[in-house]
């Protein structure tokens, strides 16, 4: 199987760099647009020696351009800055806070793909028929309710009316379960879309009807020739839509209080703790180019055809 | 000459189809979203701010209540009725205001990547990639959380979203009706780049950036009521229908129907633009169609 030509691995890896350079610069430049940064680490009211102090240990006394140098080799070193609230380096905070933001993502993300792509598989082999019907308009709803609407009928019913399951907090694995389908049902509904006309472009091709005429069973052709095939799109849309995970977290993990990353980024935003935020911005940013980097990759590596035509991945994702 | 204009007229009139009733009520539902939005002050029988703190978290008619307050009222003895009224009108015009500032910022910057080929170009095609790479949200609230909340930043944080898709669409036009032997044939003629781009690039490409404008709505009104749940977008006393999911998240117990009437009347909105918006995707551009 032919990869990816070295060239083109280069370029990727050279505009993923750019992306995040892009990104932490936007974030000094809005930080220097805010005013005096002395005021906001050490308060407004705070004595002449302790700005003194900021002033000479951040380097605001020195030219623009230094300070900006100091903070790209801070950020290359992992040096984030401060938490205003509890006076630990953002960095620790935020990695703190990683695990449950993986943990629920990843649920998510399994739930979604198990659900969206049993989903559509079967509304494909039924096409037409009422499942089919039923099937896409379920899509439809999961595809357009509102999240934080969503999450709080779940508690409503599930915590609320019924109490089977706890409306908030973690630890169990009944905690996780309301959370899961919330931050899980945008994805599963759009990938039982993408799934559905994926499977049904598939089945019309040549070597699945050769298949069906060599007398290969119906689930062994799902298993071996449909599904794999079915699924290149699929991982395609994976690689946009994991933003979506992301920034559903922050509303799924505030509703269900979910001591995750995004919860804390809500917090930091609102007591304006500017280190913490920062530090989230530029490792989401991280995280999120290395992620489509990997799909990219993988994408190559499953489709070898379009290895090297980015921008098939670019019109997947409309 | 007259049957050379009836051949179009023919083929438009065996294209037209009644649309599915899926359809027709969702534009119903946002007909009457927007006749709400408009007539907010005339159909509201309190004023969205006026506190009765007395009769607090009362119940709606449908639940027993009084037809003082048909929907009840909120902590604060505030009418539901009328608050949801207008929060459908600030929420419904920050959406609108902010996909259209997205529209133009988005075309305008697709076009100018066009013209300008080479660094200018290359730098904005860039910060397309960038933007779509990362979630707006959280970009979102860094932007809030640096320069603190007011309206007008709100409206425009709001606004920039999702504009790095017009921009694609726009550029990819653009450059695509550059190679055309028309295109030339108007350079040849000595008409500007930007005359080429206003006057037969925007024509052709304004079906796609409808189609790309209703998908992008729900969207935008997503990321608005989101921000306002969170207590972060649309701050008090004006009042939106994410901020009225939020206050009512606190009270589930007790009243559940004030976070669940703003929430099916935002889940109605986005629904209802989402159906109308794949629909005219699928008749305007089948090639699009999942």
């Amino acid at each position: 199987m032919r990869f990816m030509t070295l060239s083109v691995v280069l370029i990727k890896l050279v505009r993923a760099f750019i992306t995040i350079w892009i990104v932490a610069s936007f974030a000094f430049v809005i930080l220097s647009l805010t005013g005096d940064p002395v005021e906001i680490l050490a308060g407004d009211d705070a004595p002449l020696e302790v700005q003194r102090y900021y002033e000479q240990k951040y380097g605001f006394d020195k030219p623009v351009w230094e300070q900006y140098l100091n903070y790209l080799g801070s950020l290359a070193r992992g040096d984030f800055g401060i938490s205003l609230s509890d006076e630990t380096p953002a960095l620790d905070l935020v990695l703190e806070a990683i695990p449950a933001t993986l943990q629920l993502g990843f649920a998510a993300l399994v739930f979604a793909l198990v659900v969206g792509g049993i989903l559509g598989t079967l509304a494909a082999l039924h096409r037409n028929s009422w499942l089919d019907r039923a099937i896409m308009s379920v899509a439809v709803f999961g595809y357009s309710i509102p999240n934080f609407f969503f999450g709080i009928v779940l508690i409503l019913v599930f915590a609320m009316v019924y109490r089977l399951l706890p409306s908030s907090g973690s630890g169990t694995w009944a905690h996780l379960v309301l959370p899961t389908v919330t931050l899980g049902t945008h994805l599963a509904a759009t990938i039982a879309r993408f799934m559905r006309s994926s499977v049904l472009e598939v089945l019309n091709q040549p070597y699945v009807r050769a298949a069906k005429a060599k007398g290969v069973p119906e689930l062994q052709r799902l298993a071996r020739h449909i599904l794999p095939n079915a699924a290149i799109p699929v991982v395609t849309i994976l690689g946009f839509r994991l933003g979506d995970i992301v920034a559903g977290s922050i509303i799924v993990e505030t509703v269900f209080a979910w001591p995750g990353m995004g919860r804390m980024l809500v917090g930091a935003v609102t007591s304006r703790d500017l280190a913490v935020v920062q530090a989230i911005l530029v490792l989401t940013a991280f995280t999120m180019v290395l992620a489509n980097l990997l799909v990219d990759f993988l994408y190559g590596f499953l489709d070898p055809r379009v290895a090297e035509a980015s921008d098939t991945r670019r019109r997947a994702g409309r | 000459m007259s049957q050379a204009n009836a051949a179009p007229a023919v083929i438009a009139q065996r294209r037209w189809k009644r649309p599915p009733v899926l359809v027709l009520v969702s534009f119903a539902a946002i007909g009457l979203l927007v006749l709400i939005a408009v007539f907010a002050d005339l159909l509201a029988p309190y004023g969205y701010r006026d506190q009765a703190l007395l009769n607090r978290l009362a119940a709606p008619v449908f639940l027993g209540g009084s037809w003082d307050h048909v929907l009840g009222t909120d902590q604060l003895g505030r009418d539901l009725l009328s608050r949801l009224l207008y929060a459908i009108r600030f929420s419904l015009s920050i959406a609108f205001l902010g996909t259209i500032i997205g529209a133009i910022l988005g075309t305008f910057l697709g076009l100018l990547a066009a013209s300008l080929r080479g660094w200018t170009g290359e730098t904005i095609m860039m910060m397309v990639d960038v933007q779509a790479s990362l979630p707006f949200m959280i970009l979102a609230l860094a932007v809030l959380a640096f320069f603190g909340n007011n309206l007008t930043l709100f409206v425009l944080v709001i606004g920039i979203n999702g504009w790095e898709v017009y921009a694609r669409l726009a550029r990819g036009a653009a450059l695509s009706v550059r190679a055309r032997g028309y295109a030339q044939a108007i350079y040849a003629f000595g008409a500007s780049e930007w005359r080429l781009y206003l006057r037969h690039v925007l024509p052709n490409i304004a079906a796609v950036l409808i189609v790309q404008f209703t998908l992008n709505f729900p969207q935008t009104i997503l990321l608005e009521t989101s921000l306002s749940f969170l207590g972060l977008g649309v701050q008090p006393p004006l009042t939106s229908l994410g901020q009225m999911l939020g206050d009512g998240r606190n009270y589930l117990l007790t009243a559940w129907w004030m976070a669940v009437l703003p929430g099916a009347v935002t889940f109605i909105a986005t629904l209802s633009v989402s159906l109308i918006g794949d629909w005219l995707r699928d008749r305007l551009d089948p090639t699009l169609a999942d």
